[in-house]
């Protein structure tokens, strides 16, 4: 379909503001600036710079790939106007920088920012160079468009593997130091602060090249396998995937094993949580309570400190379960018939009066106040005491498996599927003779049951549980992962677990930024992919009905769940 | 003929083993604890693990400045760059977990200055004690952390901070015999730091006499004071101690004098309170709050002229608690220490023992920092014992010190 | 009847009604205690009244922007606290150029108003802002999409507008005209919470104004009750959505700024907390209910001011300031168990629960 020549145009202005208006944002919340220590091609150009250009660049591709113009010229022209657009605006900045001081009320508008963008020019040259820079790499963008799509895909994958390699360098480092010779050679193509130059050339050569050889070749679906086929790739995956996961600590070392420890103890609770979430359709915003109740019943039982009990680990944990699992029910309760967005309320509140008692002087001799209990027991298994993160590791492996098992047969079960009824539609499913009360009682008591578990382990871990580490964030982190990773869907927690827990952990500069990266992640995810990053077939299907249904047609409006 | 070549051959190679033996040797490293290594023109590694996300972030961000202000200061050390990186220790157990273990893995790093609360510093230190790396910290109050015999004393664990044993009865002090305070009340904000000084205030202020008349304990993000200030007026105290932070304190002290009964009552906070931003949120009622802190009379000339500039050039704001002397403190401590054990090999590599560093730590003696005179005891305590206190003036920072 | 009341009762009802009935209990024997104890004159109590209806009434007006977006669009905007912090937090830096010209002093009425404009633009044209590139393409998602949507945005505006202003504290310089009390007989009230009380229920009148007399506010109504029926009749949906945002916006933001009279220090994350109070008290009087969310403000902020007092202290409970959030989550529990839709219950169009 032609557009009519100034409505491309028109297209191209915004989207290039837009993109501008990002790079202004990223600017003024100081992710440039903190970035702009971190080099990626060592004495090139810093992460800091590729945050400034990127938006622009992609952004040019966006609006070329939009006006699908007829020309090259035409679609380079596109790009060179909106990257001229995106630059405009930082240069506004920069102007008005130099005429008040936007210091005083943005504490990012510093010095430093203006010399980056003004390429370390002065006013008037850095200016010129800066709008021609838009021009520059809006037409790039653009121009990347008209390439074959294989080299296309060749680039983008060479650049994001030199990029991912630059920032992670010194994690790469830690990692390596026990690898010997392949150390060196790993270590050959970095700097001091990021990749060499001659090492960033030779990554992007080597990636570029597999994935371009790579698009090329023909793939055979998975699902379109004779079934004797499938069968046999899937216990070799799974055999392979066993091997990999029994070993990965050892091969990486302690400092992954912690962040190992992390993921799983999340992804352990986002097991919990999903069966109440997604699967019973329950919003439960106060999770953070049966991983507390989990954590300080094992402090209380077997700390030497408050004095009260001294069991051992293995003694405690079973408790520790079970009080979990009837502070389910009993928070279960009231909020049978509630509605939807009270429930998340009422969860919430939950989750807060648990972390004020525990954190209260009225506690104080039972729970350990403000100053937490410490000295937790260590379990010892066959007289090995399980103490640092790799030991820890192998047990929350187990947890895991375990409770991956059962979830995956409490899907499939007739609970699961009552579980589902209740989720779409508690009317109907209560007509069709499912006792909502049993079956929502049910869903809270097995997901107190996996946050209680987590809990636990979490509080040998510390051998400590503070009232702090219980706050509303837990709740939200979790809920967080599963709905990234896919609501309802177990390999999903297990990435969503991975990429939310796992990559503030990884970038330290990251750390500062975390929530709102989370925040943005969150919205775009809702936005494009809601089902998560590895979908469940089922809510695939749901969220995307209105496109299964025949194209052409304008997209219906899904009928709303009710009575939720 | 081969075997002829062979015997030059190994002519050969024992005679250049023989001159390279002879000359300078390379240096070997004998300490208990293993040596770091600094190639020349490589940078020595200095790590932090202190706060610096989520809502106490002003705490590590504040901490982490006064650091970077010592090393941009101090420029090189032996003829090396400082490089200065570290991990969140967000002010709780697990992220002092996985701070320490972060960086106990990282073997080029020399001293951690860290952490920002207590809780971290509990977990990290056993792990970072075993990497055979120092850790000193700048805000880490609690008492158990360098109490010989301890569970959570470590070796390797310095402090420029005071412990709350000091502080808290260096308050109660006052409000007995310089404001002749005979009932007392207190507020604490739930955090360990608040607690335990407000427990030890409590401790020594019964000893001496006088009485408290109630405890009362607040959320640190609630703005809202009035009704537990009314409920603590109705007991009648004279004097007020809320050794807490400066979002919650600055409120409380404003809306103190908004309550009726407390008009003439005496308020004073603790070090964490000590802090510009004390004075702008509390604005008029800030007049006649006292706060507690280390004696800054030695602070000289030097923290006008020349410590502030650097700051705000580096930072763009003044520094934002007083937090940041503890730390500027802290790594000079350690470049000190460095400079006195390093051993600089002949083609310029930098050796640091590391039994040797925290040997010299430890043994530090009168070194003239921001926060006074410091002196490391045995268990680590660096902190100068004369705490001050302070009286603050409406907007004026910092405040005036009035006793002892 | 007795009869088909004994066969619905199940035993969850019994053990839910018996939890309802020792929380009132537990409220009625520490009430009792307390007032025997006499530790606390009436003119602590009063005090604590008029301090818990002040806070209540900032509570009310955030809870005006949550009720009248649920009452729409059927979900709760969780963003909402930070389009609560960014009006006062920016106008805090118009303040700060007020004061240090002068005019502050000179034209006090005058920087309100011009502070009061401020905020109520940015944080309108935050919730704007929100609605179109958060909201809208989620329309006709099932109703967790746009509940995770709004969490999300809601961190990252937090984090957004720290990163923009700082982590520190900003403090709001204070009116000369408002500092101290009036007398009303015998008690003193701040004229700040009077300020605030009077502005609460002023917005209240004008929302709930709009709401049930303009033709605005039928629109509302109407989208509110079925959205695609009132597209049928020719009402502009898109439209309507944006400007109830809008509104709700505008009173987050005049709640702001009532809120920093009475706190002056302006931060990043101080709307969060706020938030969820209000998201309780609106769901405290029933959620999309303009009465019903001033109603639940100023009652949750009673009872967070005297309930400490009241109820605890006679139980003996040390430190029991700290379990003022507890108390407030309870007496959640307890309206919820025995009154499910909140006190006011109906919404703003009579439509199913």
């Amino acid at each position: 379909m032609k557009k009519d020549t100034s409505a491309v145009w028109k297209q191209a202005i915004r989207t290039g503001l837009i993109g501008g208006s990002i790079v202004l944002l990223l600017a003024l919340v100081g992710i440039i600036g903190t970035f702009k220590g971190r080099d990626i091609i060592s004495g090139w150009i810093s992460m800091g710079q590729i945050l400034f250009l990127a938006p622009i660049f992609l952004f040019a591709y966006n609006a070329a790939r939009r006006a699908e113009a007829p020309s090259k010229v035409g679609t380079i022209l596109v790009g060179a106007i909106s990257g001229l657009m995106s630059t405009s605006i930082a240069a506004i900045l920069y102007l008005l920088g130099q005429i008040i001081n936007l210091r005083a009320m943005f504490a990012n508008a510093s010095p430093d920012l203006y010399t980056m963008l003004t390429f370390g020019q002065g006013p008037l040259l850095g200016v010129i160079i800066l709008l021609l820079a838009g021009v520059l790499i809006g037409a790039a963008g653009a121009g990347v468009l008209l390439l074959p799509s294989r080299i296309r895909k060749a680039l983008s994958q060479a650049a994001i593997w030199a990029i991912l390699l630059g920032l992670l360098r010194e994690l790469l480092m830690v990692v390596i130091s026990r690898w010997g010779v392949v150390a060196y050679l790993i270590r050959w193509i970095f700097a001091q602060n990021g990749l060499a130059p001659h090492g960033a050339i030779v990554v992007f050569l080597i990636i570029g090249a597999a994935t371009y050889w790579s698009a090329g070749r023909k793939r055979v679906a998975i699902n379109n396998l004779p079934p004797q086929q499938k069968k046999k790739r899937l216990v070799i995956t799974l055999v392979v995937s066993g091997v990999v996961l029994l070993v990965l600590p050892l091969v990486l070392g302690i400092f992954f094993s912690e962040i190992l420890d992390t993921v799983g103890l999340y992804i352990l609770m986002g097991l919990g949580l999903n069966i109440v979430v997604g699967f019973a359709g329950l919003l439960d915003l106060g999770y953070v309570a049966f991983y507390a109740i989990g954590a300080y019943t094992v402090g209380v039982l077997t700390s030497p400190e408050l004095g009260l009990f001294h069991l051992n680990y293995w003694q405690a944990m079973p408790f520790a379960v079970v009080v979990a699992v009837l502070a389910g029910v009993i928070l279960g309760l009231p909020v049978l018939k509630m509605r939807g967005d009270y429930l998340a309320i009422v969860t919430l509140g939950f989750g807060e009066i648990i972390r004020i008692l525990a954190l209260s002087d009225w506690l104080k001799p039972w729970l350990g106040g403000s100053q937490g209990i410490q000295q937790i027991a260590h379990p010892w298994l066959w007289g090995l005491e399980l103490k640092n993160q790799t030991q820890l590791y192998y047990m929350i492996l187990v947890g895991i498996a375990i409770a991956g098992f059962i979830a995956w047969r409490l899907k499939d079960s007739r609970l699961g599927r009552s579980w589902m009824a209740v989720r779409e539609d508690e009317d109907v499913a209560q007509a069709m003779g499912i006792n909502l009360v049993a079956t929502k009682l049910l869903a809270f008591a097995a997901g107190a049951f996996f946050a209680g578990l987590s809990g636990t382990i979490f509080a040998t871990k510390l051998t400590a549980a503070y009232p702090h580490s219980f706050s509303l964030f837990v709740s939200i982190n979790a809920l967080s992962l599963i709905i990234i990773g896919g609501m309802g869907s177990i390999p999903g927690v297990v990435v969503g677990s991975l990429v939310l827990m796992g990559s503030p952990e990884l970038l330290r500069e990251f750390a500062e930024y975390r929530y709102l990266v989370y925040g943005a992640l969150l919205v775009v995810m809702m936005l494009i992919k809601p089902e998560g990053l590895w979908p469940e077939a089922r809510r695939r299907l749901e969220l995307h009905e209105a496109e299964e249904l025949a194209p052409g047609t304008a997209a219906q409006p899904a009928p709303n769940n009710a009575g939720q | 003929m081969s075997k002829r070549l062979f015997v030059m051959f190994s002519f050969l190679i024992v005679a250049v083993m023989m001159l390279t033996s002879c000359g300078p040797k390379a240096y070997e490293c004998t300490d208990a604890l293993g040596c770091v290594t600094v190639a020349p023109g490589e940078p020595i590694h200095l790590a932090y693990a202190l706060v610096i996300s989520g809502p106490d972030e002003t705490l590590g961000i504040d901490s982490r400045n006064g650091a970077e202000v010592a090393i941009a200061m101090k420029g090189q050390v032996l003829g090396h760059d400082v490089k200065f990186t570290g991990e969140d220790d967000g002010c709780s157990a697990e992220g002092g977990q996985a701070a320490g273990t972060k960086l106990a893995a990282d073997p080029t790093i020399v001293a951690i200055i860290g952490t920002s609360c207590s809780s971290a510093a509990r977990v990290a230190m056993p792990l970072i004690s075993q990497a055979g790396m120092v850790m000193i910290s700048g805000s880490n109050t609690a008492v158990d952390l360098t109490v010989a015999g301890n569970a959570n004393n470590y070796p390797g664990y310095l402090r420029t901070a005071h412990s709350d044993s000091v502080q808290g009865a260096a308050a109660a002090r006052f409000a007995y015999e310089a404001m002749g305070a005979r009932k007392a009340a207190t507020i604490h904000d739930g955090s360990m730091y608040a607690d335990q000084l407000q427990q030890v205030f409590a401790k020594t202020f019964k000893e001496l006499g006088g009485t408290i008349t109630t405890t009362e304990a607040v959320d640190p993000n609630q703005t809202d004071f009035k009704s537990v200030l009314t409920s603590v007026a109705a007991t009648g105290p004279e004097f007020i101690y809320y050794p807490i932070f400066v979002k919650a304190g600055s409120l409380i002290t404003r809306q103190a004098k908004e309550t009726p009964g407390l008009e003439n009552v005496k308020l004073m906070g603790a070090d964490g309170m000590f802090s510009p931003d004390v004075v702008e949120g509390a604005g008029d009622a800030v007049e006649g709050l006292y706060v507690s802190s280390p004696d800054l009379a030695a602070f000289g000339a030097d923290y006008q002229a020349v410590f502030l500039p650097k700051y705000n050039e580096l930072f763009g704001t003044d520094p934002i608690s007083i937090f940041h002397a503890h730390c500027f403190d802290a790594a000079n401590i350690i470049f000190a220490a460095i400079e006195k054990v390093a051993v600089k090999d002949a083609d310029g590599t930098l050796h640091i023992p590391r039994q040797a560093l925290r040997d010299a730590m430890y043994g530090t003696k009168d070194f003239k920092g921001l926060t006074g005179n410091l002196t490391c005891t045995p268990t680590g305590d660096c902190a100068d014992p004369k705490i001050a206190v302070y009286i603050y003036h409406v907007g004026q920072y910092p405040p005036e010190r009035i006793w002892p | 009847m007795l009869r088909t009341w004994r066969q619905r009762i199940t035993f969850s009802d019994v053990v839910v009604w018996a939890i309802g009935l020792a929380i009132a209990f537990m409220v009625v024997y520490g009430t009792i205690a307390t007032l025997r104890l006499g530790k606390y004159s009436p003119e602590t109590w009063l005090d604590l009244v008029i301090t818990g209806l002040a806070l209540g009434g900032i509570y009310a007006l955030i809870a005006l922007g949550y009720t009248l977006v649920y009452g729409i669009l059927r979900m709760i905007n969780f963003a909402h606290s930070e389009v609560f912090m960014s009006g006062p937090f920016t106008a805090a830096f118009l303040a700060d150029a007020l004061v240090k010209t002068g005019i502050w002093d000179r034209y006090p009425l005058f920087s309100l108003a011009l502070v009061l404009l401020l905020a109520a633009v940015v944080s309108a044209t935050i919730a704007f802002l929100l609605e179109r590139i958060a909201y809208r393409p989620l329309r006709t998602a099932p109703r967790l999409v746009p509940l995770i949507t709004a969490i999300g945005a809601s961190f990252f505006l937090q984090y957004a507008f720290r990163g923009l202003y700082g982590s520190g504290l900003k403090g709001f310089p204070t009116l000369d005209v408002l500092e101290g009390y009036w007398s009303l007989g015998t008690i003193q009230v701040l004229k700040t919470q009077v300020v605030v009380i009077f502005g609460a229920l002023a917005m209240m009148l004008i929302l709930f104004g709009i709401v049930q007399y303009t033709k605005f506010g039928k629109a509302m109504r109407s989208v509110s009750e079925d959205k695609e029926t009132a597209a049928l009749m020719g009402i502009d949906v898109d439209r309507t959505i944006s400007v109830t945002f809008i509104m709700g916006g505008v009173s987050a933001g005049v709640a702001g700024i009532l809120y920093v009279i009475l706190f002056p220090v302006a931060h990043f994350f101080m709307g969060f907390i706020p938030g969820i109070k209000a998201f309780t008290a609106a769901v405290l009087g029933g959620i999309g209910n303009v009465p019903g969310a001033f109603m639940g403000g100023l009652l949750l902020g009673v009872l967070e001011s005297v309930g400490p007092s009241l109820f605890l202290d006679g139980m003996g409970i040390p430190a029991p300031y700290q379990l003022k959030d507890v108390i407030a989550f309870v007496i959640l529990v307890f309206i919820l168990i025995f009154r499910p839709s909140g006190i006011l219950g109906e919404r703003m169009a009579q439509a199913k629960a």
